[in-house]
């Protein structure tokens, strides 16, 4: 262990407390009455959010490396047509991960 | 009616679970390579419940990094969760005394599971909403703790393996599109990011990307949606 036991602890117990702060603030500033505004953005967030979760997924993607993201982009692509497809969610995990495997470990393997 | 609560959030869940036991063996790879044992990522995984701030905790904890950089560095990367919370605000107030696990377990993916409102017959909102949590937080917890045991053995095999929680959000992403009537959120949040994204960088886009895509919304709502067929 690079650092003492306490020190760890005390480390973790941070990250912890920041997380939980972070998750439950929300709720403890608007625990009475919600404002408008708030109850608006908490029905147009959700769209918004997958977006950027997405982008967060794929946002160390190095456009210009030697594989061009495309192991990821062409995977990415197989999950939406096998989803517009079949509406299956396990099956578009499938194979869309599977996908993104083989390419990464053959044909753009490094 | 019969309850097909937990397992309707069991199936749910199946896709959190091939995300989550890669993901947690990754993180417990790196704790197991900096000398901590199997229980040390439980605990960590059990309290701290946050993907990309634990795999950064392998770095501060191997760093000896102070606590300030620590908490400044979990408000950062775990900032977009107030998102997650606003969305759930009313939801989750009637969830009685499972509320506070509730709000506590909201990550990325269990808020993925959990914001789309519809659910089949036959299934409780706030028992899906419990088991969809509990459930995802025991795959973290044990992919974590396998990552600690199993080290390298999988070896090159399971590269590219975590593109499971990509697809996942990709899949929602589109099941949102397709029951949207306005697809203004949606495009706001893609647009917004990824100009963020071109203009910070990968490590610094998502603080600038989240007060964007919120004063873009708010900006929205001055302008109503058109009604269909116009």
């Amino acid at each position: 262990m690079p650092i003492s036991p306490i020190q760890s602890w005390s480390l973790i117990l941070t990250m912890a407390l920041v997380t939980a702060g972070i998750r439950f603030f929300p709720f403890w500033v608007f625990r009475k009455n919600t404002p408008k505004l708030v109850l608006y953005l908490g029905t147009v967030l959700p769209g918004a959010v997958m977006a950027m979760l997405v982008v967060y997924c794929l946002k160390d993607l190095d456009l210009l490396g030697s594989n061009h993201g495309l192991p990821q982009i062409i995977s990415v692509g197989v999950v939406a047509v096998l989803h517009k497809w079949k509406h299956n969610t396990l099956l578009s995990i499938l194979g869309g991960t599977l996908c993104n495997m083989i390419l990464l470990q053959t044909i753009f393997a490094v | 009616m019969k309850d097909k609560t937990i397992g309707y959030a069991f199936r749910a869940s199946l896709p959190v679970m091939a995300g989550y036991l890669v993901l947690g063996m990754g993180f417990g790879v790196l704790l197991h390579d900096q000398g901590y044992s199997w229980w040390w990522a439980a605990v960590m995984s059990l309290l701290i419940y946050a993907g990309s701030l634990q795999y950064l905790a392998v770095d501060l904890m191997a760093a000896g990094a102070g606590i300030i950089t620590t908490a400044l560095m979990s408000l950062v990367v775990n900032f977009r969760h107030l998102f997650y919370g606003i969305t759930m605000l009313e939801r989750y107030k009637k969830a009685g005394r499972v509320r506070p696990y509730l709000i506590f377990a909201l990550t990325d993916e269990t808020f993925s599971l959990v914001c789309q409102g519809d659910l089949p017959d036959g299934v409780r909102e706030k028992g899906y909403y419990f088991w969809v949590s509990l459930f995802n937080h025991c795959y973290w917890i044990v992919g974590s703790v396998l990552g600690t045991f199993v080290g390298n053995i999988l070896g090159e095999h399971t590269q590219g393996i975590d593109f499971s929680m990509t697809a996942l959000f990709v899949i929602i992403f589109i099941q949102q599109w397709e029951t949207a009537k306005d697809h203004r959120p949606a495009l706001i949040g893609l647009g917004v990011s990824l100009a963020s994204l071109l203009i910070f960088g990968p490590d610094s886009f998502l603080i600038p990307g989240m007060v964007g895509i919120t004063l873009a919304l708010l900006a929205m709502r001055k302008f109503p949606a058109r009604k269909e067929g116009e």
